[in-house]
């Protein structure tokens, strides 16, 4: 990525990212347009610069932040009318590193309200246009974060990925998108979906740039409990041994995935095979159950998280009501989306009395035969290499009314976030109408920083 | 199963928020198409099987018992609310 130096200046990055998100208004990626604040952030460091003080390793780069991230500049809105009107006195654990490193926020960008989605249609503010293709969809729920880097708006920009929502809109969109392992980087001041499978990652144009930004992003924060202790600075992904051995699932080979999707995977396996690595099928059987247990699971989260927005404390609050209990029924009432709605009325029948054992305890044994089935698997490969999605980014309005279909959409990526492990989406050529493909490599707990090496022989 | 009318407006009142006839209607359809999906599960053998509930490996993280000052003050969260008077957030009567 373009860094500032006394060459190219930070405001010049600054300014040119600023100039290209105008330029795309009409594909809708931005909710805030940061120009003020980032361009003075800039000057502060161009003077630095010019006066040969250090900077960051991120000095003068302009990012796009996903609007579930909590910081001072502009509205925090999860693309949810009920979170309209706050502006947060905190900045996410997140973010302050990477500003730390002198990365300047350029705008926030579109999602599924509070995450909750695959297409970014679910937005309060209306969906994100596909970068290849205007009338598909972004993909998502970071639908905005990945169009923004897929047009070379910014270098980077930060998305939450709970089932597949950065690795999706990666693929849709044709860039790299990491989700890291469960707890490799702090969740303090973000916006919580499920708890249990929530991850911070990124969206960037290379490896690279992705080993960079997981360097300075992952780490213990004492805010986060759930953050694991450093890891990923300490990983030897340089000196591993080669060949390696990847796995390819044999229950995600079959006439319900695109076709192009399976002659990608196919091109990139002759290709790991042409570069001396060893190709061997896995069968994974419990994984055909995880997309039954996500939906169970994430949603009796949804309904804990999302029950805290009551329009008393911050955002949007339903005027004309006459006592507290209506304040509360109005606000929400109006402040979610269809898809909120349904995800908390979901969670709260998986966790109801004469309901609980057959959906949400159900759900978590499944949940532990997909963790040992990881286990299994990667007792006999390094590294898992599947589809992200069974189709290519898909028109805008196809699957909007229909929920089922639209969850069937992230079949190949919610296990992931069930075992806990990290995986990385990588750009696998295009179609024939020329849309993006992609593919998610997967690997073992903690083996973020191998993965993001590995992926370089997949160019 | 069969998702009844009242079963809509059951799980509507626990998760505190009212539905117009309109998302009666559609949302009865939708949780019952997606119900139906989950329950594929039934199919799933868990006998013996002990249930995760996350994937942290979580231990204890213990701390002193110190107040630690935090990022944003008083003044601060109040200036979030709708209203407010005497430092306090007004609402509507409660009872």
């Amino acid at each position: 990525m373009k860094i500032a130096n006394k060459k190219i200046t930070a405001e010049r990055l600054v300014r040119d990212a600023l100039k290209k998100a105008k330029h795309f208004a009409d594909y809708n990626i931005f909710t805030f347009i940061n120009e003020e604040n980032a361009i003075k952030k800039a000057r502060e460091i161009d003077e630095k610069i010019a006066k040969g003080e250090k900077v960051g390793k991120l000095a003068g780069v302009p990012y796009a932040l996903k609007d579930n991230f909590l910081t001072p500049e502009g509205e925090t809105t999860a693309s949810a009318h009920i979170l309209q009107g706050l502006t947060s006195p905190i900045t996410a654990t997140a973010v302050a590193k990477l500003e730390a490193e002198g990365a300047i926020m350029i705008g926030r960008t579109n999602l599924d309200a509070f995450a909750h989605g695959s297409s970014t249609e679910n937005s309060y503010f209306g969906p994100t246009l596909n970068a290849y293709d205007k009338e598909r969809v972004a993909g998502g729920s970071s639908g905005g974060s990945a169009v923004a880097v897929a047009l070379d708006i910014v270098e980077f920009a930060t998305g939450t990925d709970t089932g597949g929502s950065i690795r999706q809109p990666a693929s849709f969109n044709g860039i790299y998108g990491l989700k890291p392992t469960y707890g490799c980087i702090s969740r303090y001041g973000v916006v919580a979906m499920a708890s249990s499978t929530d991850c911070i990652g990124f969206f960037t144009k290379t490896p690279d740039d992705m080993d960079l930004l997981m360097s300075i992003a992952s780490g213990q924060d004492p805010k986060d409990m759930t953050t694991l202790p450093d890891y990923y600075n300490e990983s030897d992904a340089k000196n591993e041994r080669k060949p390696h051995k990847i796995g390819v699932i044999k229950e995600f080979d079959n006439e319900s995935v695109n076709s192009e999707i399976r002659r990608a995977l196919k091109e990139k396996c002759e290709l790991l095979e042409s570069k001396g690595h060893k190709i061997i099928e896995l069968e994974m059987p419990s994984l055909k159950y995880a997309l039954s247990a996500y939906y169970i699971i994430v949603p009796a989260e949804v309904a804990s998280n999302l029950s805290r927005y009551d329009g008393i404390r911050y955002g949007f609050r339903s005027e004309n009501s006459t006592s507290l209990d209506s304040l509360y029924d109005h606000t929400r009432s109006e402040g979610f989306m269809p898809e909120n709605k349904r995800r908390i009325m979901i969670g709260n029948f998986v966790l109801s009395s004469g309901f609980y054992d057959a959906y949400f305890l159900k759900a978590a044994k499944a949940r532990t035969l997909i963790i040992k089935e990881y286990e299994k698997a990667f007792s006999k490969v390094d590294y898992i290499l599947s589809p992200v999605a069974p189709n290519p980014a898909f028109k805008l309005g196809e699957k909007v009314n229909d929920p089922v279909a639209m969850y069937l959409e992230d079949v190949m990526s919610v296990s992931l976030n069930l075992a806990g492990v990290p995986g990385l989406t990588i750009p696998a050529g295009r179609t024939k109408t020329d849309l993006p493909l992609g593919l998610q490599l997967v690997g073992p707990r903690r083996s973020d920083k191998k993965l993001i090496e590995f992926a370089k022989e997949l160019i | 199963m069969d998702i009844k009318r009242e079963n809509i407006l059951h799980l509507a009142s626990l998760s505190e928020f009212s539905l117009s006839e309109a998302e009666i209607n559609k949302l009865g359809e939708d949780l019952k198409d997606i119900i139906k999906y989950i329950s594929q599960l039934d199919q799933l053998k868990t006998d013996n099987v002990e249930p995760t509930y996350q994937v942290f490996e979580m231990e204890n993280i213990w701390r002193n018992d110190e107040i630690i000052p935090q990022d944003a003050e008083r003044e601060m969260l109040l200036a979030l609310t709708k209203e407010e008077q005497d430092h306090q957030i007004k609402v509507p009567k409660v009872l």
